[in-house]
């Protein structure tokens, strides 16, 4: 009895330990597989050219069109969603503090829509489009990945700004100030760390997401200069020339995924450090 | 300084908040209404029982079945859960009992950062290494003839891709199981394992069944990574080296050629809202779920 036991648990472990280096050796082959691809396609001419005669069959140029795009979608859908995640998370926890119910109700919708697939928002968004008269645009794309990243952005939010301590909001109203003086002058300030981790993260859904932008954002071989007109975007640029018989095109694809899984890397790291530095500005009890 | 004063500022801010909670607070109904009228159109004419179990996918002649979509994307999401269940399932526990402390800051960032790498990236990923993996050895090993671009590449890739997601919230349950609990099974003799098997996972399972739950959830709905390896071919699969094709991949795949023939666009937009019906409802199902044996 005992020794089965002993077996049982030495067995267990050692499937534990496997699973667990699973996980580790699958993420390395996946960045392993894009960086070699990506790095034989990667040249300087790469990044700072657009493509030339056409996107699935043209040979020359590079991918600056998607690179530029992307980043314009990203920021500017990320600057929408704070400007209207921001107050939504204040409201909740400095004017609703003492409805939990009505609050709790407002965060059960956000998981729920949190929990929509990408491609329903896309597919929305198309809609949307449609109703108002909008041809795929950048304006459309920015609208339909706002939506997409919102509840993301709210509901990380709202995790921080909840910590905040109910003595600091009495210390505030005890100084004589009104109730958005508190939220948008202390509560902002005491969570400085957790709203930026907040917009990192929704940064990096944003310019990843493929499904939302494929109906609305359209695909272009030039760079942005238009709300008006379509955009190219990373996440598109690998698909749709990854699919390509050219080998140039496909190049392009890999040095897409190249450059969007640093940009990933390089926005997860950051949430992490940026978060720790700004501790300082924060009141502790 | 200001150009309002301090009553005025805070009308402002105040509106603007409420302006904006309004918005969240009708998203869903948007989504819901939005899609529903659009598909409304498809529905005069088909009844909901011939879209979901008709064969028959043939949208100039207007015969739109979607049976062959719906079982395509049912194999995906349940091979891939049944993949990525016991391989989270053994790592959280191995993570919040087993390891040392100092593990769980590693095995942090690497969740991170699988949860931030975007589909299409597992995409390319599915088309590099598992594809080729599928036809040059698992195919064979089978006794199988598979191009590789099949239902089960797709399960593999979006069975990776629901690690993150279902691993993160069984660790947060876990750590939520009482250390008082714990320690009483371990001082009346039992061993580590016993207690793991007897108390903790007994004491966790609706918050497993939920985080499995909340991952068949997601799963349903991706789009990129599976349209990419899954071989995009109408027919019902008969084994899981068959090609398929996913509702998803349906919507992404046909956006172009939409406005050409009647009632296609309506089809689509009928994906999409049963994509979302099946998302909200499991989204839900969870959600009380967890509500109900928090209870006790």
């Amino acid at each position: 009895m005992k020794r089965t036991l002993k077996a049982e648990e030495t067995f267990f472990r050692i499937l534990m330990n496997l699973t667990t280096g699973f996980i580790f050796i699958i993420l390395g082959i996946i960045i392993y597989s894009v960086f070699e691809k990506g790095m034989k396609a990667m040249s300087w001419e790469m990044l700072t050219s657009v493509p030339s005669g056409g996107y699935y069959y043209g040979k020359g140029g590079g991918i600056l069109n998607a690179i530029v795009g992307s980043l314009v979608l990203a920021f500017g859908a990320t600057i929408l969603a704070f400007l209207i995640g921001l107050p939504v998370a204040l409201y909740m926890n400095v004017f609703l503090v003492r409805r939990k119910k009505l609050v709790n109700l407002i965060r059960f919708i956000l998981d729920l829509i949190w929990g929509v697939p990408s491609i329903v928002y896309g597919a929305f968004g198309f809609t949307l489009m449609v109703f108002i008269g909008l041809q795929t645009s950048l304006l459309a794309g920015i609208i339909t990945v706002t939506l997409f990243i919102l509840p993301i952005m709210i509901r990380s939010m709202d995790e921080i700004l909840r910590t905040v301590p109910m003595g600091l909001s009495e210390a505030t109203y005890s100084l004589g100030s009104n109730k958005s003086e508190l939220a948008f002058k202390i509560f902002t300030r005491q969570s400085v760390s957790g709203i930026i981790t907040a917009v990192l993260l929704s940064f990096g859904r944003a310019i990843g997401d493929a499904a939302s932008v494929l109906f609305t954002a359209g695909y272009t071989d030039n760079l942005p200069n238009s709300l008006m007109e379509p955009v190219a975007t990373l996440p598109l640029s690998i698909f749709f020339q990854l699919a390509s018989p050219v080998p140039e095109v496909q190049a392009r694809a890999y040095a897409s995924a190249l450059v969007l899984t640093i940009i990933i890397l390089i926005v997860s790291l950051f949430s992490r450090g940026l978060g720790k530095r700004y501790h300082k500005t924060k009141i502790n009890f | 300084m200001y150009l309002l004063n301090r009553q005025q500022r805070h009308v402002v801010n105040y509106s603007w908040m409420l302006f904006s909670l309004l918005i969240i607070a009708f998203l869903p109904f948007m989504l819901f209404g939005g899609l529903y009228f659009k598909s409304f159109l498809l529905l005069k004419t088909h009844t909901l029982k011939d879209l979901i179990f008709l064969h028959s996918w043939h949208p100039s002649r207007g015969e739109f079945g979607f049976y062959p979509f719906i079982v395509g994307s049912i194999w995906v999401t349940l091979l891939a859960i049944l993949i990525s269940t016991p391989i989270c399932l053994l790592t959280a526990i191995n993570v919040t009992q087993y390891a040392k402390k100092r593990f769980l800051r590693i095995m942090h960032p690497v969740i991170d950062i699988l949860a931030g790498i975007p589909s299409v990236v597992y995409g390319v990923w599915g088309i590099l290494v598992i594809v080729p993996f599928i036809s040059r050895y698992l195919g064979p090993w089978f006794g199988v003839q598979s191009m590789g671009y099949s239902i089960l590449a797709g399960a593999f890739v979006l069975s990776v891709m629901i690690i993150p997601f279902i691993l993160n919230i069984m660790i947060e349950i876990f750590r939520t199981i009482p250390t008082e609990l714990k320690e009483a099974t371990l001082s009346l003799g039992a061993t580590k394992w016993q207690m793991v098997k007897h108390v903790l996972l007994r004491k966790a399972l609706p918050g497993i069944i939920a985080s499995v739950g909340f991952g068949l959830a997601r799963a349903f709905g991706e789009t990129m990574a599976v349209l990419m390896v899954v071989g995009n071919v109408i027919k019902v699969p008969h084994s899981v080296f068959d090609p398929g094709y996913t509702l998803p991949a349906l919507i992404a795949n046909n956006y172009g050629e939409v406005l050409s023939i009647p009632q296609y666009d309506s089809a689509l937009m009928f994906a999409a809202l049963l994509l979302l019906a099946v998302s909200l409802f499991f989204n839900l199902l969870m959600h009380f779920f967890i509500a109900r044996y928090n209870k006790y």
